[in-house]
């Protein structure tokens, strides 16, 4: 019996399931993929928004300005890389400015601290890459870049340690009342419990229409984008977004923390919750778009491409909180962009509510900290000599795109909710995003997984389900078609 | 950290480039030589190109990969030459401190003497070419399907398709043929194959795999492991062609698209890089922009033949040892450099010494940028033909070598500029 069972191992199911913690609560977490943040939490822009995009009055505008201003102490706690490299939306021309006027009110009604607005050489003093063209921008200092997937997984981890059961591969299918609270089925058991939390980001609408006489539509809005290079990494300072107008929604040109560079999303609404195929129309419209930002966007450095669907409401605003008719089912649904900055704020709101609803006391035991991630890529050549002679593993390097060795792969297996996939493996280390895209690490990483995890090579997969790697041993194939003949 | 160890030449990568360049060095009276590989053996890619068909040229007969390999590491040990396995060479200035780390000694660092570049290169993967579609598993380069089958023992799916007809892409063909796996398609999109021709015939039309050339995968299929690809026509200006779809049902989409010199180290030592071969810029000692840096094998540009890299190596090690032991690092100052014209690409070395231009033979080597027959090879100085080749048949898949002979410049004017270029006769 649980007090608390939250549906869906986003950054958001991640984030509510730690806060939780900071009360003398049980909380299990059920997540249906074999890994956290495999839904919209890893196929994002990755921007911690200052907040002058979202519609003053709303949870949206309010989580967001909030949600950034927690993310310094969040980050430092749980060792993630946090940049606050600011955010410039530009106006190419001068029919833009009026848009670009209100964005920079909304910003001031939402409360969007230090934004200035600049002139065109000031910007191309700042970004000398960017088009030209461009008159005039709107900087906001407290627009941030992280690694969203790192994010959830850090707090999954810290979640984890403080004594959160995550369940992975544990897909919920219904959920009921009983007669003091709730049941969750999920396809590994029922779960009874107190409250539960709708976390389930794209599915969140089924859970809520199951016990709510409120009911909601979630549409899967596509975003498709593609991945720059590292060679190209200070090409941009800051976050560049264009203001929403003549070309779409408006793609955007970002670093990254990684030394890479996003570009994108388009927009467009799909049928299938889980499609995260990209496409030839949407990859081009994203590159024909970003070249407006970046005119000598460099085809060549295109190392990959990716889309990620956006939970969308036709409200458009963050639906938290519990459902009408539904005591002790918390709501949070319709988490679309900025759902990541908003995070921590939607967390800190929602378990305080919670703890509200359960009567809870705080849980002085409550470990904010998870022990930090030693990276050979980030370490001084001092540093990377001690850690070696610690421990040899560390001398041997299995990406060599991205200088991941050893010691981080096992480590990272071995963490509370650690990798079990080649691709958990390399949303935790990196091993496999450079530019050769796992070519020469992928067989040592299967290696490596299939020791640790103690499998065969041929259980390992890349992200769960039938995603298998390898489909037979040589011997065994051989030995087959001897039969045959 | 541990003291930096000098050392008078060091080489990066113990490939058949790295290995040619340490007998080499040591022929010409280096004796303080070092190999940093790291793979757990000598040998470099060959060690996974279990088929024949190495050494035609050097030994005149038909070796297997490890077998050619096994020639020139015995050759090494008995020389004496010692070599570092397992160890991963992370960094290189351009004043040659080669910084590395490997279990077994943590990180060394070393001040060189000379260095010499033989790091290999890697497979284009499927990010580079922009396919849409899902991100199933099942996707990999040639190159490491390769390994999985050829050192690992794994078979990566059950039936196939292939994208880009490059030699490691024919050759995994046949490999996965033979190990009772369907090979659906090679599908190419150019109107011709990268590969040799003679792995076409041994690899594909000797069993009967359809090689779909002006093909191009326009879609991958499957939400878990791959389903299918959709393959598409291109028209001349290599875009799918509308209505020309077809839907192929497979587990396995294998890419042999292309190869890049391994540039990252080089980048660091601050060597100028060609935009075509995506190698160093050498002169004709191979030695790169920074003086005591020579580079050879793959890394270079890419080799269609194992022989071909042992004797471009064998003369980096040369001149590598000379420098390191002469410590006559010259810069190519007087040099003439090389231009490809119209349909050459990629010609190495980019630089010839004016000297030696007009005293002795220089070997040009690089790709025509298409099929052309009949074709006349142009050598012109300064804008002025000096000489002409004619070749019956040039093709991309084929590496052609051309010599430059001080004959060809009569006149006592110096040269400038060569210029190399294809037409049609
Ligand atoms: C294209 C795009 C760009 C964006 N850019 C930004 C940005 O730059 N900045 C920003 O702040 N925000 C951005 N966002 C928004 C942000 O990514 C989301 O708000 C956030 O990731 C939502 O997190 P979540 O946990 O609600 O959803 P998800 O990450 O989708 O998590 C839901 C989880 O629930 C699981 N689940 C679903 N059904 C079940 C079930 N039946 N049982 C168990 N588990 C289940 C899923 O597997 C998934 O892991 C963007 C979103 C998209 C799509
Ligand atoms: C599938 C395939 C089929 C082929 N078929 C034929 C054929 O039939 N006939 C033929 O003649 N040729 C063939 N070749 C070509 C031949 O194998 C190559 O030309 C040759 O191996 C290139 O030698 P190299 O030493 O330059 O590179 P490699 O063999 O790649 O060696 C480079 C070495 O450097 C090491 N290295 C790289 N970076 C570092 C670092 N940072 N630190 C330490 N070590 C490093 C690598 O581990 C590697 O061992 C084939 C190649 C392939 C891949």
């Amino acid at each position: 019996m649980y007090d608390i069972v939250i549906i869906g191992g986003g950054v958001i199911g991640c984030a509510i399931a730690r806060e939780l913690k900071r009360w003398r609560l049980k909380v299990a977490l059920c997540e249906r993929s074999d890994d956290v943040g495999a839904g919209a939490s890893k196929a994002n822009s990755a921007i911690v928004h200052p907040g002058h995009s979202a519609k003053p009055g709303t949870d949206m505008a309010r989580l967001n300005v909030v949600g950034n201003q927690l993310y310094d102490q969040l980050c430092q706690e749980l060792d993630i890389t946090f940049q606050r490299c600011g955010s410039l939306t530009v106006a190419f021309d001068e029919d833009e400015l009026p848009a670009l006027e209100s964005v920079y009110q909304d910003g001031l009604a939402n409360g969007v601290p230090g934004m200035r607005l600049i002139d065109r050489d000031e910007l191309l003093r700042r970004e000398p890459n960017l088009n030209p063209e461009a008159v005039a921008a709107l900087f906001a200092p407290t627009g941030g870049i992280v690694c969203p997937y790192e994010l959830t997984v850090g707090l999954a981890e810290n979640a984890a340690i403080n004594g959160v059961d995550v369940f992975l591969n544990t897909k919920a299918v219904q959920v009921k009342r009983n007669a003091s609270g709730w049941t969750v089925c999920t396809g590994q058991g029922d779960f009874d419990c107190a409250a539960v939390v709708n976390a389930a980001g794209l599915y969140a609408d089924i859970f809520n229409n199951q016990v709510s006489t409120d009911t909601m539509r979630i549409i899967p809005r596509r975003g498709e984008y593609w991945m720059i290079d590292k060679s190209f990494d200070g090409a941009f300072r800051s976050t560049i977004f264009q203001l929403p107008g003549k070309m779409g929604k408006g793609v955007l040109v970002s670093p990254t923390v990684d030394g890479t560079i996003i570009v994108g999303p388009n927009a467009e609404d799909i049928d299938d919750r889980d499609d995260n195929t990209t496409t030839r129309a949407g990859l081009e419209y994203v590159y024909q778009a970003a070249s407006r930002i970046w005119p000598a966007l460099p085809r060549r450095a295109l190392i990959t491409n990716f889309a990620g669907n956006r939970a969308h409401l036709v409200r458009h605003d963050f639906v938290l909180g519990e459902a009408p008719g539904a005591p002790g089912f918390f709501n949070a649904a319709g988490i679309e962009s900025p759902g990541l900055t908003a995070a921590p704020a939607i967390a800190r709101e929602l378990s305080a509510a919670i703890a509200e609803y359960l009567h809870a006391s705080p849980n002085a035991e409550f470990q904010p900290c998870r022990p930090p991630v030693r990276r050979f890529r980030t370490m001084t050549m001092a540093e990377r000599a001690a850690a070696i002679a610690e421990n040899p593993a560390y001398g041997r390097i299995i990406c060599r795109c991205e200088q991941v060795t050893e010691a981080e792969i096992r480590d990272c297996i071995r963490r509370p909710v650690g990798a079990r996939s080649v691709d958990g493996v390399k949303r935790r280390t990196r091993a496999g995003m450079g530019r050769c895209q796992g070519g020469f690490c992928m067989p040592r990483v299967v290696a490596i997984l299939s020791e640790e995890l103690g499998v065969s090579p041929l259980q390992i997969t890349k992200n769960g389900g039938n995603s298998i790697i390898l489909t037979a041993k040589l011997e065994a194939v051989s030995r087959e078609r001897e039969a045959e003949a | 950290m541990n003291a930096i160890i000098p050392i008078d030449v060091l080489i990066i990568g113990g490939g058949p480039a790295g290995l040619a360049a340490a007998l080499a060095a040591k022929a010409a009276g280096a004796d303080d030589i070092l190999i940093l590989e790291r793979e757990n053996e000598l040998g470099g890619i060959l060690r996974q190109c279990i088929h024949t068909g190495f050494g035609l040229h050097i030994f005149k007969e038909e070796l297997t990969g490890p077998e050619y390999a096994a020639r020139y590491i015995a050759e090494v040990h008995a020389q004496g030459i010692p070599s570092q396995c397992d160890t991963m060479v992370i960094d290189i200035t351009s004043d040659r401190l080669v910084t590395c780390v490997s279990a077994a000694h943590g990180l060394q660092r070393f001040q060189a003497g000379a260095i010499v570049l033989a790091m290999g290169c890697r497979e284009r993967p499927r990010g580079a070419l922009g396919i849409p579609g899902a991100r199933s598993s099942g996707i990999y380069s040639a190159g490491t399907a390769q390994r999985f089958v050829n050192l690992d023992g794994y078979l990566p799916g059950r039936r196939v398709v292939i994208l880009g007809s490059g030699d490691i892409g024919l050759i995994m063909a046949r490999r996965l043929t033979f190990a009772g796996i369907k090979v659906e398609a090679v599908v190419e999109l150019m109107p011709y194959s990268s590969g040799l021709k003679r792995n076409i015939v041994q690899c594909l039309d000797d069993f009967d795999i359809p090689l779909m050339l002006s093909h191009t995968v326009t879609a991958i299929h499957g939400k878990g492991r791959l389903t299918g690809v959709t393959i598409s026509k291109v028209d001349a200006d290599l875009s799918p062609i509308p209505g020309s779809e077809r839907h192929i049902p497979c587990d396995t989409l294998l890419l042999s698209v292309g190869l890049i010199p391994e540039n990252e180290l080089s980048r660091n030592a601050g060597v100028d890089l060609d935009a075509t071969t995506g190698g160093p810029v050498v002169d004709n000692r191979l030695q790169t922009s920074v003086p005591g840096i020579f580079a050879c094998g793959n890394v270079l540009h890419v080799h269609d033949l194992v022989d071909h890299v042992s004797v471009e190596a064998a003369e980096a090690g040369r001149q590598a040892a000379l420098a390191a032991v002469g410590r006559s690092l010259v810069a190519a100052e007087s040099a003439v450099a090389v231009r490809a014209g119209d349909g050459v690409r990629g010609i190495v070395p980019q630089r010839i010494n004016s000297e030696t231009l007009t005293t002795t033979p220089v070997k040009l080597m690089f790709r025509p940028s298409s099929v052309r027959r009949n074709a006349v090879l142009v050598v012109e100085a300064d804008g002025v033909p000096v000489h002409r080749v004619k070749k019956r048949i040039l093709t991309p898949g084929e590496m052609v070598e051309l010599s430059i002979k001080p004959d060809f410049f009569a006149a006592a004017k110096p040269v400038r500029e060569l210029c190399i270029r294809c037409e049609n006769s």
